[in-house]
C-alpha cells in the first residue's frame, strides 16, 4: 500500500524580551539557579501577573509577518496541572482567544519550489522552569529561572507531507522570527523548540490517521530524523495489522528513535478557564498598523525582490534570504561592487565554503561585506583576474591586509593587460615548447581548441597568475594559428 | 447532574488531594448537595447572554519591558521546605 | 483610649493628648489581657508595633505627620506582611513568614499606621462564621456563644472588642460586611478594582476585594483614602484617581433616592432583623430621602453562580500550595504524587477541600460549559439587575444578613451556611461597593444595615452611612468587653 505522511508542527519560540512575560525578572540565559525567579515567577502567595508590552508587540509582529488575522481581543487562560517546574499549578496561556489568528508561511524546498503552510493560530504563554536530575540524594532539583519567559506557540495546520517539508517550515519560522528580531532562534539553548504531530494514511484516504505527538525536537535535523523514524514505525505497525496509539513520544537523538512517554498516565484534563488575574488584551487598529509599518523586509519579500529586481535564480535568492544576516551581508557586497550576480556567486561560493569549513556563521566572518565587495569590484574592473581574486580572499580571511587593494598591491597581483608584455611572455612559452607546438600544428583544426590550454597555463604561470586570461587566450590563438 | 463516588475521586486526583475512600464518601454527600443547589442555574434561560469574567469592562494594562527585579533567592528560599545549591528539591521525577 | 474612633484618636495624637507609643502600648495590653476570650488574633507583633509607633511619634515631632500617622490597626491574616507570619488561617501556611508586604500594607505603613498584628479568619477566606480557622474559632464579643461572622471575623471582633480601632478585611462574598454586621461595626467593601489585591492571598480573584473595617463610616473613609488607587502590580486594579472620601461625608441627604430590593425582604429574613432595617430606612426618610421598592430579579441565582465561579477560581489559585517552595510539606514523601497529595490533604481543612473539589469538578471536561460558562452568563444578568436598579435609585438598602449572629456550631451543613450570604454575594458578582452599618440589635446581637451603590460610588455610600451615624448611635454601642477600662 502507498502511504501518505501528514505532519503538523507546534513551534515554541522564546521571545527576546528583557523581562518575563508577567514579571520584571530578567530572562537572561545561564544565571545561577533561581536567581532570576522573582515572587511572581515562583507563584508566591498573593502575587499577581502584569503583561509585558514587548511580548505583545512581538507576537503581533509575527502575526503580521505571516499575514495573519490579528483579533482585536485576546484572552489569557489558565491550563491547570501539577508539575514541579510549574510553580503555580497552572500555566498562563491562551486557549480560546489567541493573540494571532490564522495565517500562512511560505516554505521553499530544495528544488527551489515553494509551498504555503497554513498556521492555525499563534498564542502567548509562559515557559516553565527546569528539572535537574543530577543526584541530590535521590531528589530532583528545580530551577525556576526560565519560569515566566515569554513563549509564542505557533501551531500549524497538518499541511506538511514529508520530513523535508517539516524541516523547511521550521526553517521558515526560524528565519521569520530572527528577521523580526523577536527571538534569537538559538535552538541549542532552547529558544526554539518543536513538537511534531505525525500520522500516516493510505494515499487517497480523506480522513487523517491517528497521530503521535513527538515532544521537544530541538534541531532542524532532529525534526527530519524523528519524522522519518515515526513514519517508518507507524507504517510498519499498520502493515502488520496493528493500530497507532494516540500518545506523546520523545525523540532520542542518541538512538535515533522515538519512544513512548508515560503511557500509564491517564488522559489530561487541563480545566482551562479565563485567568481572572488578567483582563482581556485589546489591540487598537492604530497600534497594529503602527507595528505593520515598522516591519522589516521579510524573507519571502526579500527572496522575491532578489529574483525580480536583481535577476538572481530562485535557488540563489532562497539561500541568500534564509537569514537576515546573510541577506544583509549579500546586499552590502552587492552595493559595494555593483553586480548582484557576481556578489551572489562570491557570497555563496568562496565565502560560504570558508564559513562552512570553519563552522562559522556569517556574522562571524573574518572578511567583512565591505572587504568582499571591494574585492569583487576589482574583478569587475579587471584590476585582478578570478584566480588572483581567490588569493586575495584567502589573504583577507587570514587577516593579511585590511583591504583588497592593499593585498593586491602587496602581493603584486594586479592583472597584466598590457598586450606587449603578454605577447612577450607568449613568444617565450612558444619558443620553450617546440614539441607541444608541433603537436598543435599536426592536429585537426577542430581539436586544437582543447590543446591551447597547455599554453595558457604556461603563460599564466609565467605571469604568476596576473595576466588577463581572456587576452592570453586571444593572443595565443592568433600566434599559434599563424604557425600552422 | 448527579455526582458519583468516582467523580469525587477523579476531582481529588486532578487537584492532588490525598483522599481515602472514606474521605471521598464523606465529601460525596456534601458535594452532591452543593451541586444540587448549583443546578438551579440550569432553570434560567441564558441564551445569547455573553459570559462575564470580570465585573468591570476593563482591559489589560501593559507593563514596560524592563528588568525591575533583583536576585532575592535567599529571602524567598528561607520559607522553602527543602533546598540545596539554590534548587528546590522534590522526590525524583522520572522522565 | 480604646473608646475613641480612629478619627478621634487622630485628633488626640495631633493635640498631643498621648503619643502613638502610649496608644499602641494600651492596645497591646488590651490584646494581651482580653484576646484569650475571643481569639481574634493569630499573631500579635508587639515589637514591630512599638518600633512603628516610635517612628510615627518621631515623624510627628518633625512635623511630618499625616492623617493616619501613629494610628494602630489590625490586619486580616490574608494580607502578606513582610517578616511576619502570614497564615490565611490555614495549617498550609502555618509556617509562612512572608518575604514581602501586600501593596495595601505597604501603603498603610507609608501612611505611618502601626500594625498590631494579624487577625483570625476562615481558612483562605472561605466561610461565614470564622469556624473554619486552623487557629480555632473567633467568638463574638457581644456574646461568647455566637459567631463573629466570616471570613474577616477576627478583624470585626477585634474592632468591636476595642482591641484595635480599625482593621483591614477582605470581602469575596460578604466577608467584610457580614462580620461587620454581626459584630456591630462598620465595614466597607469597595468596588472591585478600587483597592489593589497584590499580596493578598487569593481566594477568588474576580471577586476578592480588600476594605476597611472600623467603628464609623468616617473612619472607613479615612482608611479608604490610604488604600485605594492604582497599583502597577495588579492588572485588575483600576487606573482611576482617588477622591478624598471624607469630603462629601457631610453632604445632606435630601432628595436621596433609596431602593429597597423586594428580593431582600422575603422568606428567610428574621423578622427582628427586618424590623431594625425598616426602622433605619425610616431614619433616612426623616433625613429627606425618598424610598421605593425595586427588583433584582436574579437574586435567587447569585448563590448558585457564586458557588461555581468562586470554587473554580479557588481550585486553581490554591494549586500553588504544593509543598515545594513554601508552606506545609508532608513528612518523607515517597514520590512526587505522594508529596502533593499528602501535603495538600494535611494542609487544607475540610471547607477548603470541599471548594477545591467543587471547583475542580465544575471546570473539568464535559462540565465546564454547563457550570462555568452558565455561571458567567448568570453573573452578567445579576450585574445588569444592579445597573438597572441604579438607573432608578441612588442607593439600595437592605439587611446585611438574614439573621443576627448565629450560635457557634449551629450551621454544620455547608449549604445552609452558604445561604447565609444571600444578601451579600451578588454584590461581589456585580463588583459594586457595599457598606454595612450598625442599625440595631436582636437581643444582644447587632444588626447590620447594608447600603449598596453603583461602581465607584464609595463617596456616596460613605456619605449616606455617615449621615445615618450622625442621626443614630448604634455604632457607638460597645459590648461589655470593650467597656473594660484598661
Amino acid at each position: 500500500m502507498q502511504w501518505e505522511t501528514v505532519i503538523g508542527l507546534e513551534v515554541h519560540v522564546q521571545l527576546a524580551t528583557q523581562s518575563k512575560i508577567f514579571s520584571g525578572a530578567s530572562t537572561a540565559f545561564g544565571a545561577a539557579p533561581n536567581t532570576q525567579a522573582c515572587a511572581v515567577d515562583l507563584g508566591m502567595p498573593g502575587v499577581l501577573p502584569v503583561l509585558n508590552e514587548q511580548a505583545v508587540a512581538m507576537a503581533v509582529q509575527f502575526g503580521l509577518a505571516i499575514h495573519a488575522e490579528i483579533p482585536e481581543v485576546s484572552v489569557f487562560d489558565r491550563k491547570n496541572y501539577f508539575y514541579p517546574d510549574l510553580p503555580k499549578g497552572y500555566q498562563t496561556s491562551q486557549m480560546y482567544h489567541p493573540i494571532v489568528g490564522a495565517g500562512e508561511v511560505e516554505i521553499s524546498l530544495d528544488d527551489g519550489a515553494t509551498r504555503r503552510v497554513r498556521v492555525h493560530h499563534a498564542h502567548l504563554e509562559e515557559d516553565a522552569g527546569k528539572s535537574l536530575h543530577e543526584d541530590f540524594h535521590g531528589m530532583t532539583g528545580i530551577d525556576l529561572n526560565r519560569a515566566g519567559t515569554p513563549l509564542l506557540e505557533i501551531v500549524s495546520e497538518p499541511d506538511m507531507r514529508s520530513a523535508k517539508e517539516a524541516a523547511a517550515y521550521l526553517k521558515a519560522i526560524h528565519s521569520i522570527v530572527t528577521y523580526l528580531g523577536i527571538s534569537d532562534g538559538n535552538m541549542a539553548e532552547g529558544s526554539m523548540r518543536c513538537d511534531v504531530n505525525v500520522s500516516v494514511r493510505p494515499v487517497g484516504q480523506a480522513e487523517y490517521g491517528t497521530r503521535a505527538e513527538v515532544k521537544n525536537v530541538n534541531s532542524f535535523r532532529f525534526v527530519e530524523r524523528a519524522i522519518e523514524f515515526e513514519v517508518e514505525r507507524q507504517v510498519e505497525l499498520l502493515e502488520d495489522g496493528g493500530t497507532v496509539v494516540q500518545e506523546t513520544r520523545l525523540f532520542d537523538p542518541e538512538r535515533d528513535e522515538t519512544r513512548s512517554m508515560r503511557t500509564k498516565e491517564e488522559a489530561n484534563d487541563y480545566r482551562y478557564f479565563p485567568c481572572p488575574d488578567l483582563l482581556p488584551v485589546v489591540l487598537d487598529r492604530a497600534y497594529v498598523e503602527h507595528l505593520r509599518g515598522a516591519l522589516p523586509e521579510l524573507p519571502d519579500e526579500k527572496r522575491t525582490r532578489f529574483q525580480a529586481a536583481l535577476g538572481l535564480s530562485a535557488y540563489d535568492a532562497g539561500v541568500l534570504s534564509t537569514t537576515r544576516e546573510m541577506a544583509e551581508f549579500f546586499e552590502e557586497v552587492k552595493d559595494t561592487c555593483g553586480d548582484a550576480k557576481l556578489a551572489a556567486n562570491w557570497v555563496m561560493g568562496e565565502l560560504a565554503g570558508a564559513l562552512n569549513r570553519e563552522g562559522l556563521l556569517v556574522s562571524d566572518s573574518p572578511v567583512s561585506a565591505r572587504q568582499l565587495g571591494e574585492l569583487v569590484a576589482r574583478v569587475i574592473d579587471n584590476t585582478i583576474n578570478g584566480k588572483a581574486a581567490k588569493q586575495v580572499f584567502q589573504a583577507l580571511w587570514n587577516g593579511q591586509g585590511l583591504s583588497a587593494d592593499e593585498v593586491i598591491e602587496a602581493k603584486g597581483l594586479k592583472q597584466v593587460t598590457d598586450s606587449g608584455a603578454i605577447e612577450a611572455m607568449i613568444d617565450q612559452v612558444i619558443a620553450d615548447s617546440p614539441a607541444q607546438v608541433a603537436q598543435y600544428r599536426d592536429a585537426e583544426p577542430d581539436k586544437r581548441g582543447k590543446m591551447i590550454g597547455y599554453f595558457v597555463g604556461q603563460v599564466m604561470k609565467a605571469s604568476r597568475g596576473t595576466a588577463n586570461p581572456q587576452q592570453v587566450n586571444q593572443l595565443l590563438k592568433e600566434k599559434l594559428d599563424a604557425l600552422c | 447532574m448527579a455526582l458519583e463516588h468516582a467523580d469525587v475521586l477523579r476531582a481529588a486526583h486532578l487537584a492532588r488531594l490525598g483522599l481515602s475512600d472514606e474521605d471521598a464518601a464523606h465529601y460525596l454527600d456534601d458535594l452532591g448537595r452543593i451541586l444540587e443547589m448549583v443546578d438551579q442555574l440550569q432553570a434560567l434561560d441564558t441564551e445569547g447572554v455573553a459570559p462575564l469574567a470580570h465585573p468591570l469592562d476593563a482591559t489589560q494594562r501593559l507593563r514596560a519591558d524592563e528588568v525591575t527585579e533583583t536576585d532575592q533567592r535567599d529571602r524567598f528560599q528561607r520559607c522553602a521546605p527543602a533546598v540545596e545549591q539554590g534548587l528546590y528539591l522534590v522526590p525524583r521525577v522520572v522522565e | 483610649m480604646h473608646d475613641k474612633t480612629l478619627s478621634e484618636l487622630a485628633a488626640a495624637l495631633t493635640a498631643g493628648e498621648f503619643t502613638s507609643r502610649e496608644l499602641t502600648e494600651h492596645q497591646l495590653a488590651r490584646i494581651a489581657r482580653l484576646d484569650g476570650e475571643i481569639n481574634s488574633f493569630i499573631t500579635v507583633t508587639p515589637e514591630q508595633a512599638l518600633t512603628a509607633a516610635d517612628a510615627a511619634d518621631a515623624a510627628r515631632a518633625k512635623g511630618q505627620a499625616g492623617p493616619l500617622t501613629g494610628l494602630p490597626l489590625a490586619i486580616k491574616d490574608l494580607f502578606c506582611t513582610q517578616g511576619v507570619l502570614t497564615t490565611a488561617g490555614s495549617k498550609m501556611l502555618g509556617n509562612f513568614v512572608s518575604p514581602y508586604d501586600a501593596s495595601v500594607v505597604e501603603k498603610l505603613k507609608a501612611a505611618g499606621m502601626v500594625s498590631l498584628g494579624k487577625t483570625n479568619m476562615d481558612e483562605f477566606a472561605m466561610g461565614s462564621s470564622n469556624e473554619n480557622s486552623a487557629f480555632g474559632p473567633v467568638k463574638n464579643p457581644w456574646e461568647a456563644g455566637a459567631v463573629p461572622g466570616g471570613s474577616s471575623g477576627g478583624s470585626a471582633a477585634a474592632v468591636a472588642a476595642g482591641l484595635a480601632p480599625a482593621a483591614l478585611g477582605t470581602d469575596t462574598g460578604g466577608s467584610i460586611r457580614q462580620p461587620a454586621a454581626f459584630c456591630g461595626i462598620t465595614g466597607l467593601k469597595p468596588t472591585y478594582g478600587r483597592v489593589s489585591r497584590y499580596g493578598i492571598i487569593a481566594y477568588a480573584s474576580s471577586l476578592d476585594q480588600a476594605g476597611p473595617m472600623a467603628r464609623t463610616a468616617k473612619d472607613c473613609a479615612l482608611l479608604l483614602n490610604a488604600i485605594a488607587g492604582p497599583d502597577p502590580r495588579d492588572s485588575t486594579c483600576v487606573a482611576r484617581g482617588v477622591p478624598d472620601y471624607t469630603e462629601e461625608l457631610d453632604a445632606p441627604l435630601s432628595g436621596l433616592k433609596i431602593g429597597l430590593p423586594r428580593e431582600y425582604f422575603g422568606d428567610g429574613l428574621d423578622p427582628d432583623v427586618e424590623a431594625a432595617v425598616r426602622e433605619a430606612v425610616k431614619v433616612y426618610e426623616s433625613l429627606g430621602a425618598t424610598v421605593r421598592e425595586v427588583s433584582l430579579p436574579h437574586t435567587h441565582y447569585a448563590i448558585p453562580a457564586y458557588y461555581v465561579i468562586a470554587p473554580a477560581e479557588a481550585s486553581s489559585n490554591l494549586s500553588r500550595y504544593d509543598g515545594v517552595r513554601f508552606g506545609h510539606r508532608c513528612q518523607a514523601p515517597g514520590d512526587l504524587i505522594d508529596l502533593y497529595k499528602r501535603s495538600r490533604a494535611e494542609g487544607f481543612g475540610a471547607e477548603v477541600q470541599r471548594r477545591i473539589l467543587i471547583g475542580t469538578h465544575t471546570l473539568s471536561e464535559g462540565f465546564f460549559d454547563a457550570y462555568y460558562t452558565k455561571a458567567q452568563q448568570v453573573r452578567r444578568l445579576i450585574r445588569q439587575d444592579f445597573l438597572d436598579a441604579f438607573e432608578e435609585v441612588d442607593v439600595l438598602m437592605g439587611p446585611a444578613s438574614p439573621t443576627p449572629a448565629f450560635d457557634l456550631g449551629a450551621n454544620n451543613d455547608p449549604v445552609s451556611m452558604y445561604l447565609q450570604d444571600i444578601y451579600t454575594i451578588a454584590v461581589n458578582l456585580a463588583g459594586i461597593p457595599g457598606i454595612s452599618v450598625p442599625a440595631g440589635f436582636v437581643g444582644k446581637r447587632p444588626v447590620g444595615l447594608q447600603i449598596l451603590g453603583t461602581h465607584f460610588a464609595e463617596t456616596r455610600l460613605l456619605n449616606v452611612a455617615h449621615q445615618f451615624q450622625q442621626a443614630t448611635d448604634w455604632h457607638l454601642r460597645r459590648p461589655a468587653l470593650a467597656e473594660e477600662t484598661t
